[in-house]
């Protein structure tokens, strides 16, 4: 069921947004409707639980994580926005979800990674280019840019668009990069690399545990 | 432009000299180097799409004897780089280059593997030659085939020029040790400067 002529304003809300208010109450901050899509703005605090109550709820069903992606505006003032958009395939409903991380406060935020396992490349490439930390995330490292990669996250309004450093220093560091480095202790080839990963990593190799690939 | 030059081929006293047999034979090698030479295709964008209308039946690479792409540096004679090249790539490049047997030359085919083209941004290396040492530039983006064709003549004229008394072609050039590039820092930073229409103005004009 294709819409048509769907106003900008006014036009009716997803049904999950009043089933979420009626049950998680202050928790839903707010829900916008644009263009007969919904918007729900959640607290921080309860979106891990929100989020596996969409799934788990057989009312609603949302089966789907279609994108996890962050907002940052041009107002300095304002908080960034961490965004997932899930979707409903029984029920054919997308739902929009934001969560506000307002500005002086860690960019922290809980993963969805054990609801939908999809959320695990989508969550490193958010944090990758926001330095948005996902907690609970099995193996939150960067996934676009190199492991290596010091220059900041590159989707920050503060970040300029050529980066930071000079053109050949950017070369240098990314010539020096082994691109035969892989990151499970399984592959012979991560012997070469190891001394060149961040301390994290190493510890989390050391100690066996999984990698996430 | 800061390259380090190959050598001067030796003078025609310290090879021995050079006589009628020498110049036939350079000229024999060299008819049959430059109508052999196989490509290692390292096609990353649009350009290698152009690329593979050049290889296909209309304009037929075959004719130059090219027909015969190397998917292995050490089978290949000339890497063609076609398409952007993110900083990621770079180490791969690098090593590709660094696999081929000598002799070898590179084309850069199109706008961003040669200057990084409009990508004047964090994630894209701003010319190949700052990677390896680049023999022809096609510009264009991308270039049609007869474009490529036409650099494919121009390294072909080049290779017709080489001297067997010349043994640059026989050996590796390595990049500088300290600072592991081809071209000196201060060179790529100069070239890779902004030009004309860049960051300084952005689209939606705030």
């Amino acid at each position: 069921m294709t819409p048509h002529n769907v106003p900008r304003e006014g036009a009716p809300a997803n049904p999950t947004a009043a089933a979420l208010q009626a049950r998680f109450g202050d928790a839903i901050r707010r829900v916008d409707v644009v263009w007969g899509e919904t918007t729900v703005y959640v607290a921080r605090e309860r979106l891990l639980e929100i989020v596996r109550w969409l799934h788990d709820d057989p009312e609603q069903q949302y089966d789907y994580l279609s994108d996890v992606t962050a907002v940052e505006y041009r107002d300095p003032e304002r908080a960034l926005e961490v965004v997932w958009h899930l979707r409903s395939l029984p029920r054919r409903r997308f739902l929009r979800l934001k969560v506000e991380l307002p500005r002086g406060t860690a960019l922290e935020v809980e993963s969805v990674w054990p609801v939908y396992r999809g959320a695990d490349w989508l969550e490193r490439e958010c944090y990758d280019m926001f330095g948005i930390r996902f907690t609970g995330h099995p193996d939150l490292r960067r996934i676009l840019m190199w492991e290596q990669y010091r220059e900041g996250y590159p989707l920050r309004k503060d970040f300029p668009l050529r980066g930071r450093f000079s053109r050949a220093e950017q070369l240098r560091q990314a010539l020096a990069a082994n691109p035969e480095a892989r990151y499970s202790m399984e592959e012979l080839s991560i012997a070469d690399a190891f001394a060149d990963l961040p301390d994290e990593m190493r510890q989390r190799l050391k100690s066996g545990a999984r990698t996430g690939e | 432009m800061g390259l380090t030059p190959r050598p001067a081929p030796r003078s025609v006293e310290a090879t021995g000299g050079e006589n009628w047999v020498t110049t036939k034979l350079d000229s024999l090698v060299n008819w049959a180097r430059k109508n052999s030479l196989w490509p290692m295709p390292f096609g990353t964008a649009c350009c290698a799409i152009e690329f593979m209308a050049t290889a296909a039946s209309k304009y037929d690479l075959a004719r130059f004897g090219m027909e015969r792409m190397s998917f292995s540096p050490r089978q290949a004679d000339v890497l063609i780089c076609a398409g952007r090249v993110p900083f990621k790539l770079a180490p791969v490049l690098r090593r590709i280059w660094q696999q081929m047997p000598q002799p070898k030359w590179c084309i850069s085919m199109g706008a961003c593997a040669s200057s990084g083209g409009m990508f004047d941004n964090y994630a894209v290396v701003q010319g190949i030659d700052t990677i390896i040492p680049v023999d022809v530039y096609v510009p264009g983006c991308p270039p049609r085939p007869e474009g490529l064709l036409y650099g494919i003549l121009l390294l072909q004229e080049k290779v017709s020029q080489e001297h067997m008394g010349d043994d640059a072609i026989r050996r590796e050039m390595e990049p500088d040790p300290k600072s592991g590039l081809y071209i000196p820092p201060a060179a790529i930073d100069e070239l890779s400067e902004p030009f004309g229409n860049s960051v300084h103005q952005t689209r939606s004009g705030l």
